[in-house]
Order: C-alpha cells, then sequence, then structure tokens
C-alpha cells in the first residue's frame, strides 16, 4: 500500500501523518522534539505507523461486520493499550540497563551494590504499575515516556533510597544521565512483535466480547502483513532544514497549517494557528491555497510557551489552566502579553487579591487580542475560520476566542478539530500525496 | 570596555574577486568621501551636514562644504556590525527604545568618539542643513545635533504631497525660502559667495548621470534582470543619492556601471551577489521599505538561494524618484529644479502615490508580488503599510508579504522568523501561479 507522510516538527513537539493513495488519514504519532530533531522525526513516524496498523486492524475487522455494540472499538482500544504496555516496558528495561551503567566512579565507590538494589525494587515496582496506567479507563499524566516514566521514577527512588539508607542524588544522577539517551535512542523496530503479544492478551479475555476470536487473530495478522510503502513524504515546522530532505521535500508550515485545515474542515477561509512558540493568522482560498499571512514578529509573546510559563509561575501544570479560568466569574484585565511582563503582572493582581481563576481568564483574553490582532493584519476572520495548534485544546481560550470573533466580526462558524494539533503534519502529508497525484 | 574588532588594512578581500569594476570603484569612492570630511581641519574645508532625501548636494558643493550624510553613518556601522552598541550606548543616554535606530546609532557614536569608518574622528560640522521635512524624525534628530554642535542650523520645510501633486505655491514656497534662508545662510556661513552658472554646471552633471542610473534600474525589465534592484540596488543608489551627485566621479561611475549592466544583458546573465552570479531567476518581487543594515549579506542570501531577485523597490527612490515620472536635475531651472526634486522624494508623497507606483513597477516589471519589509523604528515607512499591500494585493492580483525588522538595530532581526516568512511567501507563489496555469490549460 502507497503511504503519504506528512512530519511537522514543532518546537515544542513533532507531529506525523500518513495517508492512503485516496488521501485518508491512516494514522497519527506525536511526540516531544527534545532537542533532537532527528530522533523526534523518528519516533512520531513510528508512531502514525503504529496507528495505521490500528486502523488497518480495524479496518479489517470491520469491513463487513456491523459493531453495534461497539464491542470491537473496545477491542480495538485494549489492543493498542496492549501495545502501548509492550512499548513502554521495552523502553522501562531499556532505562533500567542505561541506569545501571552509569553507577561507575568515585562517587558511588562502595556504594554500587547498595544502588544497584535500589533500582532493582524501583524498577520492579514501575514494572508493576504498568499494567494498571494501560488498563481500559487507566489514567496517565502523558503520552510521553519521558513524563511517565520519569516523575514516578523521582517519587519511588526518593522513597525506595531512603528506606535502604542510600542518598537519592546518587539515583537521581543515573536517571538524569540515562533518561536523554534512552529518549533519543532510536525504538525498536519489533512493532509486530509488541502487537501480536498484545494480541494474545486481548484474545485471552475474548470470551469477554463474545467475539470469534480465530476472526479477530486473522484479521490483525492481515493487517500487520500490509506491507506499508513510503511513497513521498514532506517535512515542515521549525526543524525541517535541520533534517536531511531535499527541497521538494520541505514546505513552508503556514501553507502546510493552511492546506491542513481545508483538508479539516474544506469551507476554511481563514485560519488561526497558536503553537508554542508562533501566533499565525492565515487566508486561504476554496482550494487551501494561502492567500496571505501574518504572524508574530520577533518575540513569541501571547503564543503557547506564555501558557506554559503562566503554568509554571502559578504551580501548576499546563492542562490545569483552562479548566481553572473557566471558573472564573469576572475577567481581570492583563494588559500584557510579553511572558516576562505577565509573571509581574500575575503576581501584583494575586498580590491585590484577585482569584487565581479570575487572573487565568485575563490571561487568556489577552493571548486572544493579541492573536485577533494578528488576524486582522493578515485580513480579518472570514467565514468558515478553523482555529488550530495546541492552545486551540484550551477550553477557556476558545471561550474568549470566540467571544472576540462574535464581537469583531459576527456570527462566524468556528471550527476546532480534537485532532487540530496534527493540522500542520496533515498539510504535509497533503503536499506529499499531492506532488505524486 | 569592549571590543572592536576590525579587519587588519591593506589585506586584500577575498571577497573582492566577485566584485565588478563598479563595486570596487564604489568602495573607493566611499573611502575618499569620508577621508574628504576626516581631512577637513587640515584642509581647512568646511563641513555640512544635511540627510540623504532631498539632500542639495549640488547647492552644497556651490559652497565648497564637505557633505557629511548622518544616515549613512548610520548604515556604514550597520553593515560594520557597529550600530548594536552604539543604539544600546543612546539608550543610556535615555533615548527610548521605539526612536528612529537611525539616530540612536548617530548619537551613540558622537558619545563613542565620533570615528568614521577611516579611523579617524568626524570633525564637528560647521553647519546643519535640514533640507527635506518628509521624515518629521530629521526634524528632532537635528535639534539633538544642534544642541551638541551649537552650529547654524538651517531648514527648508518640504510640503508633504498631501494631495498628490507638486502645485506651484509648493515650488514658489519653497524656491523663497532657499533664496531668503538657505543660501544667504551658507554664504554666510562659508565665506563663499553664491554663484547661479556653478550650481547650474552641477545640475547638468548629475542629470546626466541620473540618466544612466535610469537606465540600469530599467534594466530589470528584462529577464532574467541583471540586477538586483534591491540588495544591489543599495550600491546603485550610493553615489547619486550622497556626496557624490553633481561631480564628474558619478558620471563616471554611473557609465561603468551601465556598461557592466549591458555587458550582463548580452550575456543573459542575472545579477552579481555576494557569493558570486545568481543562479536561476525564480521569483521577481517589488519591494517596499528599507531594508535591514545589520543583517544585510543574511537577509539578501535569504533571497538569492531562492532564485529571488527584486526587479524594482521603493527604497531605492528614497534619496529621489527618478524612474517613475522622469524627473531630472535641470539646470535651466536650478532653484525650481531643487524644489521638486525635495519634493518629489519617495517618502514625501502621499500613500496613494505610493500604491499607485507599486502597481506600475508589478505590471512594468512583471513581478510575481510585492514584499513588504516593515522598519519597527521608521514611521516614515511603516506607516500604512498593511494598507498599502492590500491595495496592491486587490488591484493587481499578484501575492503580497510582510517580514519585519529593523535598519540598524541587530536586536530587531529574527532570521528564524524572517525565513519561514520568506520561503512561505515564495511558495505561495508558487502555488498561485501552479493554480492559474491549471486553470489557464482548463479555460
Amino acid at each position: 500500500m502507497k503511504t503519504f507522510i506528512g512530519i511537522d516538527l514543532g518546537s515544542t513537539t513533532t507531529k506525523a501523518v500518513l495517508t492512503d493513495e485516496n488521501a485518508e488519514i491512516l494514522g497519527r504519532g506525536i511526540t516531544n522534539s527534545r532537542s533532537n530533531y532527528d530522533t523526534a522525526c523518528r519516533v512520531a513516524k513510528q508512531e502514525a505507523m503504529i496507528d495505521t496498523r490500528l486502523t488497518l486492524c480495524r479496518r479489517e475487522l470491520k469491513g463487513d461486520t456491523a459493531d453495534d455494540a461497539g464491542k470491537l472499538d473496545e477491542l480495538l482500544t485494549r489492543l493498542e493499550l496492549g501495545f502501548r504496555l509492550e512499548q513502554f516496558l521495552e523502553q522501562l528495561d531499556d532505562l533500567e540497563q542505561t541506569c545501571r551503567q552509569q553507577i561507575t566512579g568515585d562517587r558511588f565507590a562502595g556504594k554500587e551494590n547498595a544502588v544497584g538494589e535500589v533500582l532493582t525494587a524501583v524498577f520492579e515496582k514501575l514494572r508493576g504499575e504498568a499494567p494498571a496506567m494501560y488498563a481500559p479507563g487507566g489514567e496517565r499524566k502523558s503520552d510521553f515516556f519521558r513524563d511517565i516514566a520519569g516523575s514516578r521514577y523521582l517519587t519511588v527512588a526518593e522513597e525506595t533510597a531512603k528506606e535502604a539508607g542510600v542518598p537519592f542524588d546518587l539515583l537521581l544522577n543515573v536517571y538524569d544521565k540515562s533518561i536523554i539517551e534512552v529518549e533519543n535512542r532510536p525504538p525498536s523496530d519489533d512493532m509486530r512483535g509488541k502487537f501480536l503479544r498484545s494480541l494474545n492478551a486481548v484474545v485471552k479475555d475474548a470470551p469477554d466480547f463474545g467475539v470469534d476470536t480465530g476472526m479477530v487473530e486473522k484479521a490483525v495478522k492481515a493487517a500487520l502483513e500490509v506491507e506499508l510503502e513510503e511513497a513521498y513524504l514532506v517535512g515542515t515546522g521549525y526543524g525541517r532544514v535541520t533534517l536531511p530532505f531535499s527541497k521538494e521535500h520541505i514546505r513552508s508550515e503556514i501553507l502546510c497549517h493552511g492546506l491542513g485545515a481545508h483538508m479539516m474542515y474544506p469551507k476554511t477561509r481563514t485560519v488561526l494557528d497558536i503553537g508554542g512558540q508562533d501566533t499565525k493568522g492565515i487566508q486561504v482560498d476554496p482550494s487551501g491555497i494561502v492567500e496571505n499571512f501574518q504572524m508574530n514578529d520577533r518575540c513569541a509573546a501571547g503564543c503557547g510557551r506564555y501558557l506554559g510559563y503562566i503554568a509554571d509561575e502559578m504551580n501548576m501544570g499546563l492542562h490545569e489552566l483552562g479548566p481553572l479560568a473557566m471558573k472564573s466569574t469576572k475577567s481581570v484585565r492583563i494588559n500584557s502579553t510579553c511572558t516576562v511582563f505577565a509573571g509581574a503582572e500575575l503576581r501584583d493582581r494575586l498580590a491585590l487579591g484577585e482569584k487565581r481563576e479570575d487572573i487565568l481568564a485575563g490571561l487568556h483574553r489577552a493571548i486572544i487580542l493579541r492573536a485577533m490582532s494578528i488576524i486582522s493584519r493578515s485580513g480579518g476572520i472570514a467565514d468558515e475560520f478553523t482555529f488550530t495548534g495546541g492552545v486551540a485544546k484550551n477550553e477557556a481560550a476558545v471561550r474568549e476566542l470566540e467571544k472576540l470573533v462574535k464581537e469583531n466580526y459576527g456570527e462566524v462558524k468556528i471550527n476546532i478539530d480534537p485532532e487540530s494539533i496534527y493540522t500542520g503534519a496533515l498539510g504535509a502529508a497533503t503536499f506529499a500525496h499531492r506532488a505524486l497525484n | 570596555m569592549s571590543t572592536v574588532i576590525t579587519t587588519p588594512k591593506n589585506r586584500p578581500d577575498p571577497r573582492d574577486a566577485a566584485k565588478d569594476d563598479s563595486m570596487i570603484k564604489q568602495k573607493e569612492m566611499m573611502a575618499r568621501h569620508f577621508d574628504k570630511i576626516t581631512d577637513a581641519p587640515e584642509s581647512g574645508q568646511k563641513v555640512c551636514a544635511t540627510f540623504v532625501p532631498g539632500n542639495l548636494n549640488e547647492l552644497i558643493m556651490c559652497f565648497d562644504f564637505a557633505n557629511n550624510l548622518p544616515e549613512v553613518n548610520a548604515i556604514q556601522n550597520g553593515l560594520r556590525k557597529k550600530s548594536g552598541q552604539f543604539v544600546m550606548e543612546a539608550e543610556k543616554l535615555g533615548h527610548s527604545e521605539d526612536v528612529c535606530t537611525y539616530v540612536k546609532s548617530d548619537i551613540g557614536m558622537m558619545a563613542k568618539g565620533n570615528l568614521a569608518p577611516n579611523g579617524k574622528p568626524f570633525p564637528d560640522p560647521d553647519v546643519l542643513l535640514l533640507s527635506y521635512t518628509g521624515c518629521f524624525t530629521f526634524l528632532k534628530w537635528f535639534e539633538l545635533l544642534r544642541e551638541q554642535y551649537k552650529c547654524e542650523t538651517i531648514m527648508l520645510h518640504t510640503p508633504y504631497e498631501g494631495d498628490g501633486k507638486i502645485t506651484d505655491n509648493m515650488r514658489k514656497y519653497m524656491v523663497k525660502q532657499l533664496k531668503e534662508e538657505v543660501i544667504p545662510k551658507l554664504e554666510r556661513v562659508s565665506g563663499v559667495k553664491f554663484d547661479i552658472d556653478r550650481l547650474r554646471e552641477n545640475l547638468r552633471r548629475s542629470a546626466k548621470a541620473e540618466d544612466d542610473l535610469v537606465y540600469v534600474l530599467e534594466s530589470a525589465k528584462k529577464r532574467p534582470s541583471p540586477i538586483d534592484a534591491y540588495f544591489g540596488g543599495i550600491y546603485y543608489i550610493g553615489p547619486i543619492f550622497g556626496a557624490y551627485r553633481g561631480t564628474e566621479e558619478a558620471i563616471e561611475y554611473y557609465a561603468t556601471l551601465r556598461k557592466e549592466i549591458d555587458a550582463r544583458i548580452a550575456a543573459g546573465l542575472g545579477p552579481v551577489t555576494p557569493e558570486g552570479p545568481m543562479g536561476k531567476e525564480k521569483y521577481r518581487l517589488v519591494t517596499e521599505g528599507p531594508p535591514n543594515y545589520t543583517n544585510f549579506r543574511e537577509f539578501w542570501k535569504m533571497f538569492y538561494d531562492e532564485g529571488a531577485v527584486v526587479v524594482a523597490s521603493s527604497y531605492s527612490k528614497v534619496g529621489g524618484v527618478y524612474d517613475y515620472d522622469g524627473f531630472r536635475h535641470d539646470p535651466d531651472r536650478p532653484l525650481e529644479t531643487l524644489a521638486e526634486y525635495c519634493l518629489g522624494v519617495y517618502t514625501n508623497r502621499s500613500l496613494p502615490q505610493r500604491v499607485d507606483m507599486l502597481v506600475d513597477y508589478i505590471n512594468e516589471y512583471e513581478a510575481d508580488g510585492l514584499l513588504i519589509n516593515s522598519i519597527k523604528s521608521c514611521n516614515s515607512f511603516s506607516a500604512g503599510q498593511l494598507l498599502m499591500m492590500r491595495e496592491v494585493e486587490k488591484r493587481t492580483g499578484k501575492p503580497a508579504a510582510f517580514v519585519e525588522s529593523d535598519l540598524v538595530d541587530p536586536r530587531y532581526f529574527s532570521a528564524a522568523n524572517i525565513k519561514n516568512r520568506l520561503e512561505s511567501y515564495f511558495q505561495m507563489i508558487d502555488q498561485k501561479k501552479a493554480g492559474a496555469s491549471i486553470k489557464g490549460a482548463a479555460a
């Protein structure tokens, strides 16, 4: 099967989208960009391949079977979770091995065995916790190995080291030296093995679902057999120039965002993208071709990173900001979208006794006001209007945007795709498809 | 203490290998220009400081002044990577971040010893001649300089072409100022009696060089264009916008340049870039606004690496518009012609006039679109640029784009951001062209 790949190398995350010959999305993959775009690109692509296999399984299974009770969906979810568990355990083993190799040098002298034993206990515990995280309905802090394994490692290692009377900083030291190495190690290629192991586990439970296990096995195996040919690849995003892509394989992210938004919502005429370090206002014609654009200049005030900084200042998680801001009953005016000044304004308002949620609502409004200025310079908002980028997932930002769009441009249909983070990669995949078709 | 890195003298610059005769000639002319000014205390020549737009070089020469142009100094400091420290020095002295960075570079340079590119100090000017007021900052700039030098200051007020034309009243008003204010004061400071025939001779020489300059600028109508009218254009306008207009040297320079361009046309060659001849011409652009000088080569490279050539630019008209409506200095109407020259400077034209000009350039030079480099600290250019962009897009149907930087403040040049926008713009042009050819084939 011919596939077309789009990769968006963003400042925070790297995304990949695979499409088939009909330009239908087969799979999406995302990973943190690290400081290593090469690995990020490879990991995102592999994640998209995994997602593609699941899509192919779904196509095989659902081909001619009605799934009224949603049983096949549940089965596929379990298949994916089983796969993710396998993948997590594989990386956890790698992390353990790498950590062990770091127990050398003067600072470990005489404590090698003690540190080794703590590591054994820590990783045993982490492995033990893993199945629950990947059970249906299980909760994970993030989808990235570094975030999940890192936070649990630090907590468990601190406790275990204390009990064993081993200095925690030694455990911290081996982890710090290992995590980047593990993260940047090319992912193992044993995708098929992991899928089959997961399949075995799922099939074992299959009687509960009341589906034909023979049919499931046959379908999954068939999906894994499909040969995926990489027909054309297009890269975009800030990291694009660091990749060994030739010029014809590179497109500007502005064009990719425009086209990606058009693919998601063909009636799109204006696109707003708020990413980690840029905000873009893009006007597209009815076929998704960019007619005009504006973006933030020189400084990333009011972009995604601004929210990250505010979250740090408030000692909150990035994803907690929106929900808290939604609780606001009055909006506090924040004038500055300068990331640094906003920190000062934030502390000033807190000192004045304003509520955190009200201040946050004001900060979200400040970001959107800045975005509105960029859009207006690109030519305003025309119907339909598609909002993309990481900030589009923030409900408080969306609420402010809806208000301001209505005040300034009247009734406009606003589209936000839950997968909008993949807009640039989808545009790139579409360019890849168009390059050969 | 700051370290200033300078290229040792007498070592041949390897980049000269790729330079044409005209470029080497021009470099020598610039060196002589600065030597003339810094040698003034010894030669006994008096110094007049005046701005590039609307400069009255032909008149100034009638009084034997050496002509020192502060923006040229700021540009030199930008190109030589010195303006950053000067700008910050001026900020230390109390000038705000939003002030024109030419001004701040100048003020900072004065604070740091006021050294010319030849390493010698600039002498204090004997007279400040503000002959163009289309840029309001110039007024304030000279106010600061007057405070510093406590010398004679002459202001020639240039009415703005708000209604899109030069009226008889404007011309008379300016000629009156020349007769009653400017010339008597220049006579007094210099001790030289004004000789109108000498002015006529200077003007005659100006017109001759201007003919060749226009020929060179209009050569960009050819495909491929033998010149880059923005980056290369900066070099081409140097002598005519500065202290050489009205001299034999300028005539020679433009004659040499014209010959070189003719040779390029005959050979079917594109422009010369700092890295040698440009590759295949892929995009033809009209630009609006000044370039960035602190990262001039880096900025230019973003164009020629992509095969983009600028075929016409408004910036190369900032010191006088010669091509668009055929203006030439006219020795038969010496004072009137000086008035018209000042009035016709690009930034003294109304926004509708500027739009007309850009639209006509796009059509006449068969450009693919308009690119605006919006300068953070230059209101003369930046005010109204977005409106102009929309209007030009609407009237030509060609895509336009907007990048932002600054004249000589290196803090406002974000290479990744600008490159991203430029590449997007070039790809937009590709898409437009592809779309047009599909539509064309379908029709």
